[in-house]
């Protein structure tokens, strides 16, 4: 079978799965949960050193010296790095490499890196770091990203063509100024989405080992194992087949480990230096400098619709603050842009977005990249313009749903596409025909929808070869182990993985074995971004399974001398449909079959379709399907302080299969989480001085139990016709609705149009008091 | 994870030992009792001692008893056990309410009465790393000589951030110290300066052994009202306790605020119980009295920028809380 081959949504066995669609725990769920999982702050390697990094205290400065022999004098320091010894530029973005493991010439943010030392242990390293003495030249500290769009001098990144803009994309489809004229009613306002970052619970963490063969191994908790490898390669300038690169069990991620980092580099070269292994791990303070979380986002939006309510023309204008590398900014500045056009029909639509750099800790890929700002203005707009138009807001959007197998205005294909569906799950659910505009002053529902990719045809750096690849491994014991290059950062993707063999193969789930995310040991998959990891391994697990199927299907027909037909695999069991004696335990397939067929393994593989628009850019962002979401939210608004309580949140999700129900509603769930405390509680930025707000888990208040609201996950299944038995992404999409619901239910509350995130009491308060002043109540 | 810097634990088995061993050393030793507050600030350099003493294994410093004068609290109480003791929630409920709001429930069970008592004032300015505070040339409070809250402020306005202490306040409560010279008891409203360096007017040698909570009117009635963004592990943007005396008739017969997140020290709020008293709750002029002291708590109570959250904001809240403690205290 080919890369490409679609192998349908079908169950390989007969009319009904056996597996799929069916709660099943997570295959490290116990290791888990009774501490036998091990992260990679968990290895320990003998004669292990440890290592610290040295940061700058200075927003923006060029350095002028650094001094570190005090530091490698010191008893038990065993080296110190600096900018010099890893002068090779790198960037997880081919085309944007501006980043050094330590800095070469200058620091761009408080908590840039600057020297790193590796010591017999972390208080060692940490006197020796007070030793190295580092001349700044500060340099004028641009914190605020209008400032550095106006400004170009002095640059934060030297010898770019255009001042601080890290990047610029304008593109416009279909005729938006007719568009606007052909309008009858239009909207216009700005919007403003602050920065927030990932709080994964496992701060970053990377053990390496340079072995006297010269092959380098790095354990790191990372969610792109290969693009890690493809960077150490560069700046240690190691053939990447002596990189070994290994994720371990993974804390969380959501985005803010999906780049190379500093720590990854400088423990490789401590290594490679002492010839000793070296671990690095980062204080959570040191998290929050590395960040790489969500943009922060100033947006101009105008919408023109007809008097029935269809849109004629979508014109946005964002500004996008970048921090001060470059990051996946690339891909999100095209993301502001190009992932808005659906789940409804635009007839014309423009987009000018650019993103600046700052000196403020990076921004990169958090749940939802790039798109959860513009939904969050869009989406507000149009409940602005179904009040406009006196339409409700279901009813508004119902009305411009774009349909399915068809294609956006920028020339995305839409396959499947359960829009219209969540939206009735949300609107049932909350009975919102009979509350909405109907509760008492304070209390009200708010509607928003939005649709993400399951996955992107760009593979980052140009190749034709698949995006993810699979390799079985069936052993005559009964057991089969599964290889794989996917990332599984808590998402479940291994346990996809064992799930689909399992169908597939007729095995039990607990007869499966994956083996994850070690450059060595699994076939390339490109990592755990974009949410592809279940679409792109799915598909190439179910191509490796169907090899291997078609060889013991063919053994046991010749054994049984019988139609192929009549062999069925499942629950542990091969069978002859019309002949219930003939029923053998799949141990003794898979031994018949190694005996007649040879050793047995197989490996599959999945690569996107050509997808996208024909033009520059026109790629980024095309997927080879899209999820679909609609939520609705209640909120209790208490006016005497200005505090939004969120009493509860109906989130309907089109999935397209619902592969393990149990851990789609676990996404969803995690994703409002995650939504709302966006929304009402977390704000990650500096202060006057540069520095950040309060780095620490108590200054950035993530929400306790007792902040998370009720929440319903309501799965749809449109079944998508590519997907692993019709499987769709469910990690990110569920959250990019829930913050415009939520500020549109503020509006049905209380009549205030909420358009600055966060909002906070005060800020929700001030607003409320400016409203009756102005409305005179 | 962040690294606790070297030093020596003691660990004496009664108050006397401890008492000598924090004169042994003075200055450079401190006591350690739940340890949610003082390994936090070690971590971020903030508390320097050479030598820490820890309290787990004194006897006589646990648990809550009553006689005639009222309640007797050992400071090792946990928080929890504060929050949860029968005789703290119907003597002294604004307490066992404060007590019961402070961090979140792990913290509650290893945090202690004493501890939460004798906390350090916080600051968004000082309560962070080594790195980030010499990011910013350190403030006043430690290590340097500017103020942030205060832009050319001499003085440390960091915030008295303990909820029990306005509890304890209203209740006319006191705390026995244990020192070189012997026993000293003093009113907690006397404890406190106005100096967010040291806002306690303690002795290097001195143990807090006992917080005594005298007996209370017989229809005592309290309540703690905390802000916070979250509704758990926050400590307060501002916090108030209130105390309602009501006689035989219903009426107020005595009463009392005090608060909290401020400035230095615990506040109380003078003139509330002229205000209040002969009221009955739920009449209007018990209303129109809660909102006079809504109104003279909001004159008297001013937040600084020295906590996290928008002082402004904060300020407005004072009469929303005071009023939301006034009106559960009255319940």
């Amino acid at each position: 079978m080919a890369a490409r081959d679609i192998h349908g949504p079908k169950p390989p066995w007969g009319e009904h799965f056996q597996v799929i669609g069916k709660g099943h725990r997570k295959v490290d769920g116990l290791a888990k949960a009774t501490g036998d999982a091990i992260y990679a702050d968990d290895i320990v390697l003998p004669g292990m050193l440890h290592a610290k990094t040295l940061r700058s205290p200075h927003a923006h400065a060029r350095i002028k010296a650094i001094r570190t022999d005090k530091a490698l004098a010191l008893e038990g320091v065993h080296a110190v790095l600096t900018g010099s010894d890893l002068p090779e530029c790198y960037g997880v973005i081919p085309w944007t490499p501006d980043e050094n493991a330590l800095a070469v010439d200058k620091v761009r943010f408080i908590g840039d890196e600057v020297a790193a030392v590796a010591a017999v242990d972390e208080d060692t390293a940490n006197a020796a770091l007070e030793l190295i003495e580092v001349d700044y030249e500060p340099l004028h500290a641009f914190l605020d990203p209008k400032e550095a769009l106006g400004r170009g001098e002095p640059q934060i990144h030297e010898g770019r063509k255009d001042g601080n803009v890290s990047k610029h994309v304008k593109l416009d489809f279909g005729d938006v100024e007719g568009g606007f004229e052909e309008a009858e009613v239009i909207v216009e306002g700005d919007y403003s989405f602050h920065g927030t970052t990932h709080g994964a619970i496992e701060p970053h963490c990377a053990v390496a080992q340079y072995g006297a063969d010269g092959n380098l191994t790095l354990w790191s908790s990372t969610q792109i194992t290969h693009y890690v490898q493809r960077e150490i390669s560069k700046v240690l300038d190691i053939e990447p087949q002596h990189v070994r690169v290994i994720q371990p069990c993974l804390g969380g991620a959501f985005g803010g480990k999906s780049d190379p980092f500093s720590l990854e580099f400088c423990v490789s070269k401590l290594a490679m230096i002492t010839g000793r292994p070296v671990k690095m791990l980062w204080t959570r303070e040191e998290v929050f400098y590395a960040h790489r979380g969500r943009h922060p986002a100033q947006m101009h939006y105008r919408t023109g619709a007809t008097r029935d309510g269809r849109l004629t023309a979508v014109d946005a204008k964002i500004l996008l603050d970048g921090g001060a590398y470059s990051s996946f900014g690339l891909v999100t500045t095209y993301y502001s842009g190009q992932l808005l056009t659906g789940p409804y029909h635009f007839p014309a639509y423009r987009f000018d977005s650019t993103r600046v750099f700052t000196n403020t800790p990076p921004c990169g890929p958090k749940r939802g990249h790039g798109s959860v700002q513009p939904r969050f203005a869009f989406e507000i707009q149009l409940d602005e313009l179904a009040e406009k138009l006196e339409l409700d807001p279901i009813e508004l959007r119902r009305r411009n749903f774009q349909g399915e197998s068809t294609e956006t205005i920028n020339g995305q294909r839409i396959t499947s596409n359960g829009f219209l569906e969540c939206l009735d799950k949300v609107e049932a659910a909350s009975d919102w025909k009979e509350r909405r505009g109907k509760m008492p002053f304070g209390r009200g529902l708010g509607v928003a929808g939005s649709m993400y990719i399951t996955g992107t045809n760009y593979p980052i750096y140009p190749n034709d070869m698949p995006q993810a690849g699979i390799q079985l491994q069936v052993d005559r014991s009964g057991l089969v182990t599964v290889f794989t290059g996917g990332n599984d950062i808590g998402q479940g993707s291994n346990s996809v993985a064992a799930y689909l063999v399992a169908e597939e193969l007729g095995v039990e789930i607990s007869d499966v074995r994956v083996v994850a995310a070690d450059t060595d040991l699994c076939p390339v998959d490109l990592g755990a971004y974009s949410s592809r990891v279940t679409f792109m391994v799915g598909n190439a697990v179910i191509d490796a399974c169907r090899k291997l199927r078609a060889q013991i299907v063919d053994t046991l027909a010749a054994t049984w001398e019988c139609d192929k037909k009549r062999v069925r695999l499942m629950r542990g069991m091969a069978l002859d449909l019309e002949d219930s004696e003939r029923a053998i335990p799949m141990r003794e397939a898979f031994q018949l079959t190694e005996a007649a067929c040879d050793t047995l393994g197989a490996t599959g593989s999945y690569n996107t379709p050509t997808l996208g628009g024909d033009y520059r850019g026109g790629a980024i962002g095309a997927s080879p399907a899209y999820s679909f979401t609609a939520h609705v939210v209640e909120v209790d608004v208490d006016c005497e302080t200005g505090f939004i309580g969120v009493k509860k949140v109906w989130c309907a999700h089109d999935c397209g299969r619902a592969l393990n129900p149990r851990l789609v509603a676990g996404q969803i769930e995690g994703s409002v989480y995650m939504g709302i405390a966006e929304a009402l509680l977390e704000d990650h930025k500096v202060n006057r001085f540069g520095l950040h707000d309060g780095p620490s888990l108590l200054d950035y208040p993530m929400p306790t139990t007792l902040d998370t609201p009720e929440i319903e996950a309501l799965i749809v299944e449109s079944v998508d016709p590519e997907g692993p038995y019709g499987a769709k992404e469910a990690g990110e999409g569920p959250l990019h609705s829930s913050i415009p619901a939520l500020a549109n239910a503020v509006y049905d509350a209380v009549g205030l149009r909420l358009t600055d995130l966060p909002f906070t009491p005060a800020k929700v308060l001030r607003a409320l008091r400016e409203l009756e002043s102005a409305t005179g109540v | 994870m962040l690294r606790l810097p070297p030093y020596r634990l003691l660990e004496p088995s009664s108050a006397e030992e401890a008492v000598q061993l924090l004169a042994d050393e003075p200055g450079e030793a401190m006591l350690l009792a739940g340890g949610t507050d003082l390994v936090p600030n070690m971590k971020h350099g903030l508390f320097e001692p050479k030598t820490v003493i820890s309290l787990a294994k004194v006897e006589g410093l646990e648990g809550v008893s009553e006689s005639e004068a009222g309640l007797r609290l050992g400071p090792m109480t946990t928080l929890a056990d504060a929050s949860q003791n029968e005789l703290v929630l119907t003597r002294a409920p604004a307490l066992a309410q404060a007590a019961g709001v402070v961090a979140g429930p792990q913290l509650r069970n290893v945090g202690t009465l004493g501890g939460n008592l004798m906390l350090d004032t916080r600051c968004r300015w000082y309560n962070q790393t080594y790195f980030w505070r010499k990011g910013l040339g350190y403030c006043l409070k430690k290590d340097g000589t500017l103020c942030h809250v205060v832009e050319g402020g001499s003085r440390c306005v960091a915030a008295a951030s303990n909820d029990t202490a306005p509890a304890l306040m209203t209740l006319n409560a006191s705390a026995v110290f244990l020192g070189s010279d012997g026993e000293r008891e003093v009113a907690i409203a006397d404890l406190w300066t106005t100096d967010g360096i040291v806002n306690k007017k303690v002795g290097a040698d001195e143990l807090l052994i006992a917080i005594k909570v005298p007996l209370q009117a017989p229809g005592h009635r309290g309540a703690y009202a905390k802000l916070r963004r979250r509704d758990s592990i926050d400590f307060p943007l501002f916090g108030c306790a209130v105390r309602l005396d009501l006689d035989e008739e219903g009426a107020v017969s005595g009463a009392d605020l005090a608060a909290v997140a401020l400035v230095a020290r615990p506040v109380r709020v003078k003139g509330v119980e002229e205000l209040l008293l002969g009221t009955k709750p739920g009449s209007e002029a018990f209303d129109q009295a809660v909102e006079e002291v809504a109104q003279l708590a909001y004159k008297r109570c001013r937040p600084l920028d020295n906590v996290p959250g928008d002082a402004e904001w904060r300020r407005e809240m004072v009469p929303v809380y005071v009023r939301r403690a006034l009106r559960a205290a009255a319940e």
